[in-house]
């Protein structure tokens, strides 16, 4: 690795963090958590920070924790502690997708609050955080304050988050009951991310019909998105891998493919119907608790 | 004499002595060398396809504090030669390549200025400053189009970008014309990179109070580099020592002396500094060699009995925008093997070789041969196809059989013996071909797609020498040089230079065989200049049959040695004396015994009691070379699942069977089988090299080139079959690039074979899912 030269720091605290932003001119310092995706971007110099505010050392930014209102995720928790953490257990979705996720080197490091805060369009994560209607907790010099899921994404590689302000981690709601979600996948085969990536999450009333449905897509548009038509669609409807089928086959209007050599539009339109049709599967299988164990993906 | 095999002799499954070093990280690599004061290179490269040069502003570079020296193209050829350009080529022109380019760059990662400074971030950043006015060029990176009147002509000095043309084979039109059928296809065997695990580096020390030169390189063959660097930088090549330490892979691409390595010897030379040297892995994807990128159109004529009457390629073979060392061999190796297992009478090669905008190609693993295997099982399945036969059937109609030895090809290769259809039908019991097919018919009915797919595959290996070559030019013999030490252990020093063969532990073990000791007592010593005097280097899976041979034939002299020392000792004749348990003993009254040890120092010890004419050491020296190559075989079978909704493939099942002649360490050859197989499987399934039309490649990260990993790979069922070969006195035959060799069409078959109900007759590698997604969408509109 030959990176152009920069200055390194390593803040204990939050306050500290902000601090070093603080003294940096603006759009100068890059925050370094995993790394897996900013030292490749170093590497090749593509990525040139003046400041390198390394925040892996801020023990506020770890632990997975349940609390009245749902549960916390810190931003440094990385992918393979989402695998196995007991606090996720009835929410297998997180070890799926954790498992899909590059490579046991890049899972041990890689952290989910630096894949939200990069927003590759292809990242694994922001689908998740969709579907599951997720916030993300910034805090900056005014404070804290949080922003959902949908708003959180503002473009290619853009985010919500301040240049002043830090991901502190993400929050998601209470497990309702009768839901189940999933996600699935079709990996680009050089780079590991995904060539389309749906999470699903569906609840179910009484009656075992769909109460919500909610659908988040990464790796189609340059902007990871709610499917919000297919979502309308499934609400009301009846809860059977059919219906589910029907009601993919329909498309995604908020779709807008990007195409490159690994996936043309076409193509990618095609897979987001197959793995928006698994993901609802699988999803549909949870609720009814029939597998809830998280053990029957077939990424 | 007789003597009782060691434990750990020959044939024995002896874990590789390399290992626990590597494995708990005590490997030492080129990059993990210091040498106080030593200077690191950085070289500047082309962003453009196809370009003039025109000013080279590096004054901003040469101010940084730190910055030795920056050079151009011109300033540097004013002092250094330029590089090897297609060594032995007969009777064509080939262009000049010089070590930084000179007026016009002609492929992307081309080296336009080197810097040479006291750190790697400083060296970068001094790239940097460098401004270079370029003036671009239209490119051409599609060999066919290359050839067009209208292309853009790479090397004005040469006649267009027609390499050269030549015809190998007798006449095909006849035949063909008399065939009752003729096939045609079209097959490309893609451009691809090495990807060596450790990319490529050097560390050049020169020692002027010496006057010594040592050159520390990630090579396979220190021998060969060591007389190129001294021919290319006139410096006394006994003056010269080049070293390779632990090397992590190369597979054909460490080869060829490149520029990078030459100039950090140049510019050590030059500055009286250690210079060091360390290849990016974006650089390596840019200028290390590509390979293969050869493509074929096929024409076999077939008799109305199913067997084959003629086969005729117009092969074209990309060549990158220059030439490497040994460039141009890859198509003739092709079309020499374009006959592979079987009896085709008539077969002609017309091979049509171009430059073009791109990354030179050079080896890898299965350079020529692996192309030659694809073309013609893929002929095999597509005129089995055409008439309706199973393709089994097609092949054991046309196999050459086991009594046709030696069999002379039509492309002047002659097969020095073998056994084609017994590794066909090791593979075939042990899939239960019937049973798979009935399986496979099955399943069509419910809308599943499995496919099984044959190769029944030949190569060669441990080439010949080829005589009056110019250049650089790789020699055919191998040379080891084995000897006892007073205490018994014994030691080979070996002109092959292994990185992952297995080489150590198999020599180890051929020397315990020879000596009755334990290959734990044999030290291996390889990849220096100064601890062998001649060698030539591992390539073309020649390590073993050709390196191996001479270390049998050493040892074995080593061994009348001591026997004649022992018998003297003992006041026995010779043939009274087994050698067992470290020491020889009277076959008649085996309490008279001296051990190996005991006859070692006794030989140490001076002339005083020795037999007439017997040095005062045991120390033997053998060269070996095989008069052809040997003949190398195997059947893969390949069982694959396509997934029609989204294109993905799944490997279910993949039989290698191939023939080791003789196994020295199954163990080791199955490790060679499995990392061969891995990198044909990524052919097939996922990597490739691509430019676009302007001659940007598009797949030079691990981001965008598909590597197998791990989890793309499916279990191996690996057996091995031991044909003794009749060229070398082990009976061994190459295994190393099995493979490479037999994994591409065995898999492409499966898929094809899977996609045939569809009616989708042929598609080129890699199969990425969206490929046969799209196949399979326009088979069903």
């Amino acid at each position: 690795m030959i990176p152009s030269a920069f200055n390194y720091v390593a803040p204990r605290s939050l306050e500290e963090a902000l601090a070093c932003l603080g003294r940096c001119e603006p759009g100068t310092a890059a925050l370094l958590a995993g790394g897996m995706s900013l030292v490749p971007a170093l590497k090749l110099r593509f990525a040139r920070p003046a400041t390198l505010v390394d925040i892996g050392r801020i023990a506020a930014l770890r632990g997975i924790e349940a609390n009245a209102g749902g549960i916390h995720i810190g931003a440094l928790v990385t992918h393979a502690e989402l695998l196995g953490a007991p606090q996720l257990a009835d929410r297998p979705v997180f070890a799926e997708t954790a498992r899909v996720i590059a490579d046991p080197q890049v899972r041990n490091r890689g952290t989910l609050g630096g894949s939200l805060a990069y927003a590759h369009p292809a990242a694994d994560w922001p689908a998740v955080f969709l579907a599951l209607g997720g916030e993300a907790e910034l805090f900056g010099p005014r404070g804290a304050r949080a922003v959902a899921a949908e708003d959180f994404f503002t473009g290619i590689f853009g985010t919500a988050i301040g240049a002043d302000e830090i991901l502190t981690g993400v929050r998601f709601a209470h497990v309702p009951v009768n839901a189940g979600s999933a996600y699935s996948k079709m990996r680009q085969q050089a780079s590991g991310m995904a060539l389309v990536g749906v999470a699903a999450q569906l609840v179910l009333d009484a009656a075992g019909a769909i109460r919500a449905a909610s659908v988040g897509v990464t790796g189609v548009n340059a902007v990871p998105f709610r499917a919000r038509s297919l979502e309308a669609r499934l609400q009301g409807s009846a809860s059977d891998p059919a219906a589910l089928s029907a009601a993919c086959a329909l498309g995604i209007t908020e779709a807008d493919p990007l195409g490159d050599r690994h996936a043309s539009a076409d193509y990618r339109l095609h897979l987001l119907g197959v793995h928006a049709g698994r993901a609802l599967a699988r999803a549909l299988a949870r609720a009814r608790g029939s597998a809830g164990d998280g053990a029957d993906y077939n990424d | 004499m007789k003597h009782a095999a060691p434990e750990g002799g020959i044939g024995a499954r002896l874990p590789r002595l390399e290992d626990p070093r590597l494995l708990v990280g005590g490997g030492c690599f080129v990059d993990d060398l210091q040498v106080p004061g030593m200077l690191h290179l950085d070289i500047l490269r082309s962003p453009h396809a196809h370009a003039r040069i025109g000013a080279i502003d590096a004054s901003a570079a040469r101010a940084l504090p730190g910055v030795a020296a920056v050079y151009t193209g011109a300033e540097l050829a004013q002092f250094l030669r330029a590089l090897p350009s297609a060594g032995g080529l007969q009777g064509f022109s080939a262009p000049e390549h010089h070590a930084l380019a000179i007026e016009r760059v002609r492929f992307v990662g081309e080296g336009v200025a080197a810097v040479l400074a006291s750190d790697r971030y400083l060296a970068r950043d001094a790239c940097e400053a460098i401004r270079v006015d370029y003036e671009p060029l239209p490119a051409v990176t599609d060999p066919e189009a290359a050839l067009a009147v209208c292309a853009p002509v790479l090397h004005e000095a040469l006649h267009g970008n027609r390499a050269f043309e030549l015809r190998i084979g007798n006449d095909t039109a006849e035949a063909l014309a008399g065939a009752e059928r003729v096939v045609r296809g079209r097959f490309v065997n893609q451009r691809i990179v090495p990807n060596t695990m450790e990319t490529r580096g050097a560390l050049a020390h020169f020692e002027p109070w010496q006057e010594r030169l040592t050159v520390w390189l990630s090579t396979q063959a220190p021998h060969l580099m060591r007389r190129e660097l001294a021919r290319l930088l006139d410096f006394p090549e006994h003056r010269l020592r080049v070293v390779a330490p632990d090397v992590g892979g190369a597979f054909g691409a460490k080869n060829n002396p490149y520029a990078e390595e030459l100039l950090a010897a140049a510019l050590s030379l030059r500055h009286r500094v250690p210079v060091k040297w360390i290849e990016e892995r974006q650089e390596h994807m840019l200028a290390t060699s590509h390979a293969r990128a050869q493509t074929v159109e096929v024409s076999a004529g077939v008799r109305a009995d199913g067997t084959l009457c003629a086969l005729h390629y117009r092969l074209v073979a990309d060549m990158g925008a220059y030439y490497h060392a040994i460039t141009h061999v890859g198509p003739m190796m092709t079309a020499a093997l374009m006959t592979g297992a079987y009896r085709i009478a008539h077969a002609a090669t017309d091979i049509v070789a171009v430059f073009t905008n791109t990354t030179p190609t050079d080896p890898y693993r299965g350079f020529g041969r692996a192309e030659a295997a694809y073309f013609v099982e893929r002929t095999m399945d597509l005129v089995a196809r055409e008439l309706g036969l199973d393709p089994l059937e097609l092949r054991r109609r046309n196999l050459i059989g086991r009594g046709e030895f030696p069999f002379a090809t039509p492309t002047g290769h002659v097969h020095e013996s073998g056994d084609f259809g017994l590794c066909l039908e090791r593979a075939l019991a042990r899939l239960d071909y019937e049973g798979a097919r009935r399986e496979q018919a099955r399943l069509r009915t419910v809308g599943r797609y499995l496919g099984i797919g044959l190769a029944t595959h030949v190569w060669r290996a441990g080439f010949p020498s080829v005589p009056g070559g110019k250049g650089y030019v790789v020699s055919g013999w191998e040379r080891s040089t084995v000897s006892l030490d007073p205490s018994g252990t014994a030691r080979a020093v070996i002109g092959t230079s292994p990185h992952g063969q297995g080489i150590v532990t198999t020599t180890a073990q051929i020397v315990a065989e020879a000596l009755g000791i334990r290959p734990q007592d044999v030290r291996v010593i390889h990849g220096d200049t100064d601890a062998l005097a001649h060698g030539n280097g591992t390539m073309g899976s020649r390590s073993l049959v050709v390196g191996g041979s001479a270390t049998w034939l050493a040892a074995r002299q080593l061994r009348e040695q001591a026997t004649r020392l022992a018998a003297h000792l003992l006041r026995l004749p010779a043939d009274r004396l087994v050698l067992r348990d470290g020491g020889f003993a009277d076959r008649e009254d085996p309490a008279k015994r001296i051990t190996l040890a005991a006859v070692a120092a006794h030989a140490q010890a001076g002339p005083r009691d020795l037999p007439a004419g017997m040095a005062s050491s045991l120390e033997a020296t053998a060269l070996f070379e095989q008069p052809n190559f040997v003949t190398c075989f195997g059947t893969h079978v390949c069982v694959v699942e396509v997934e029609p909704q989204t294109g993905e493939v799944r490997i279910l099942r993949y039989i290698a069977v191939d023939d080791a002649g003789r196994a020295v360490n199954p163990t080791v050859v199955e490790g060679q089988l499995h990392g061969g197989l891995a990198q044909g499987i990524g052919q097939a399934l996922l990597e490739e090299a691509v430019y676009d039309t302007a001659g940007q490649p598009l797949a030079a990260s691990f981001l965008e080139y598909a590597t197998p990993r791990a989890g793309d790979l499916p279990r191996f069922e690996v057996e091995l079959t031991e044909t003794p070969s009749s060229v070398n006195p082990l009976g061994a035959r190459g295994i190393g690039e099995a493979g490479t060799v037999g994994a591409p069409p065995a898999v492409v078959n499966a898929v094809l074979d899977a996609l045939a109900p569809l009616g989708v007759r042929h598609l080129d590698m890699p199969l990425t899912p969206q490929k046969v997604w799209r196949a399979i969408r326009e088979a069903r509109a």
